[in-house]
């Protein structure tokens, strides 16, 4: 995985940058079926490996020729992100290691679909129908901007 | 004959034949080899009997005879073919992406084999039984797309490209509609696995249980799984007249094998999946109270019930691709987003308001 997601961001054809994402997105499904967290993984899958990789590849294929490489960046940016990377991999490791886990002894409770979709849609204690009908009019309120935006461009043309 | 009824026993019996005599890692890995191997094998059993079954099928329809010569009624013919494709040279253009080109066959395989896990081939005969199975196979089989896509695009071609971009625009809109489908029943089962799901209609298959929603949702199951199967009617992102082949013309030999396989591999899967959803998997056909009828049903194994709805799925779908002509891109994306999805949505609230009456049996 972070093999992939090393190419995915060194490579020079743009497209198979975007199938090493792929594999690092797929990759971090599988590390979510390990761990038996299906629905995630699932999720995981759905939205970025089936709906955020495609878009990608969509776009691409709309926009650049096959022979296209990209430019090699300038050495200044490249190191200049590579410390800033490498300083975040040593923050993150850092607050890792010192960070005490309890194992907790709360009950092990199941992340089944049914509990999930009961929580999601609760209105009693730990519910989350509040967020989710929040969000639910973010994502409406995004659509119809995205109609809004490609409707004005069809009439200009 | 017991294994027969409930295969249980047998994958049972394989299991402790295995630990009895391997230790537990190695008993797992063995298991996930013997599960691919017979995945592998009936995808290479389906490939040749569908093939057959479509040439013979269309055969009847356009008043043929089809394929005659190789064999008794021609049945080695697909064998024949089989090998000639073995011994075809594997074709890379110059200016191909090399990588991406040998890598696309096996995307859109491997999202194949993914899907075909989760489905329940008769009682106890299941590789994964997981708790989101519907979920779960949405998710793998929209991995499918990407494989075309990548084909489109590395083999440097324009009709290539426009095949894939049709395709892909073709799959990701008729995604939708099967998903949604497949929610209206599952608002009735309430649940996401689809052992349950089978298990929910041993008194009725859901088709008959959810009367009217149910029926509507069928259908719409049936034309939006042969669009996303990416068979005629909807078959114009390879239409031969206009793109030669679409994504796949570059491809030669082994791996222009693995597209056509994999296009029977997944018209099967999707048949699976709309047969165990809405015609009750490996359940036997039974009505109300009739012991006598419903004991004779019970006698037909639940394998052969699986595998006749399947057949009958698929050639369903057969006789579509034989007998519509071929739709226009316009009216391809006009019918998913203008007509099957809000008929679809609208075909949930209804199912949810029956299923909250009590209405359904």
């Amino acid at each position: 995985m972070i093999i992939f997601s090393l190419m995915a961001v060194t490579s020079r054809r743009i497209l198979r940058a975007a199938v090493y994402l792929l594999f690092a997105l797929a990759g971090t499904a599988a590390l979510y079926f390990m761990i038996d967290y299906q629905f995630l993984a699932a999720v995981q899958l759905i939205v970025y490996a089936g709906g955020i990789v495609v878009l990608i590849i969509f776009s691409i294929l709309l926009t650049t020729h096959i022979n296209e490489k990209l430019e090699k960046p300038a050495p200044g940016k490249v190191f200049i992100t590579a410390v800033l990377a490498l300083g975040g991999f040593v923050l993150t490791v850092y607050a890792l290691t010192q960070h005490n886990f309890v194992v907790s002894d709360l009950p092990q409770t199941e992340a089944t679909v049914s509990h999930i979709g009961e929580k999601l849609l609760g209105y009693g204690e730990g519910g989350y129908v509040l967020p989710f009908e929040v969000i639910s009019i973010l994502l409406l309120a995004a659509m119809i901007g995205a109609i809004v935006i490609a409707k004005r461009k069809a009439s200009d043309s | 004959m017991k294994w027969l009824y409930d295969f249980s026993y047998l994958t049972r019996a394989i299991h402790e034949g295995l630990s009895a005599r391997f230790e537990p890692g190695t008993v797992v890995i063995l298991e996930m080899v013997l599960v691919g191997i017979t995945f592998m094998l009936l995808f290479a059993l389906l490939g040749l009997v569908l093939v057959y079954a479509e040439r013979k099928v269309s055969a009847v329809i356009q008043q043929r005879l089809g394929p005659m010569r190789v064999g008794k009624w021609g049945t080695a013919q697909t064998l024949a073919d089989v090998i000639k494709l073995l011994l075809k040279e594997p074709l890379i253009n110059k200016d191909a992406d090399k990588f991406l080109f040998n890598l696309a066959p096996f995307v859109i395989m491997i999202a194949a084999f993914m899907a075909i896990a989760a489905l329940p081939f008769a009682k106890g005969l299941h590789a994964i039984d997981f708790d989101i199975g519907i979920l779960y196979v949405a998710a793998v089989s929209s991995l499918g797309v990407i494989g075309i896509l990548l084909a489109g695009w590395s083999s440097n071609n324009k009709y290539s490209l426009i095949g894939a971009m049709r395709a892909g625009a073709q799959i990701i809109s008729y995604e939708l509609s099967v998903a949604l489908s497949l929610l209206t029943i599952v608002v009735l089962t309430g649940s996401l696995q689809f052992s349950t799901i089978v298990e929910s209609q041993a008194d009725g298959w859901w088709i008959f249980k959810g009367h009217i929603p149910a029926m509507i949702a069928f259908v719409i199951f049936l034309i939006a799984s042969t669009a996303e199967t990416n068979r005629g009617p909807f078959d114009l992102a390879e239409a031969e007249s206009e793109l030669t082949a679409g994504f796949h013309t570059e491809y030669s030999g082994l791996k222009f094998a693995f597209f056509f396989l994999a296009e029977f591999a997944n018209m099967f899967i999707v048949a699976g999946i709309g047969a165990t959803v809405f015609l009750g998997g490996w359940m036997p056909f039974h009505i109300g109270s009739w012991e006598g009828f419903n004991a004779v049903m019970d006698f037909i194994p639940p394998i052969f019930w699986f595998f006749g709805k399947v057949g009958f799925m698929i050639f369903l779908m057969m006789w579509f691709r034989w007998t519509f002509p071929r739709l226009r891109i316009d009216q391809l994306l006009t019918l998913e987003w203008k007509y099957l999805l809000p008929i679809n949505l609208m075909n949930i609230v209804l199912m949810a308001f029956l299923s909250l009456m009590g209405w359904h049996f």
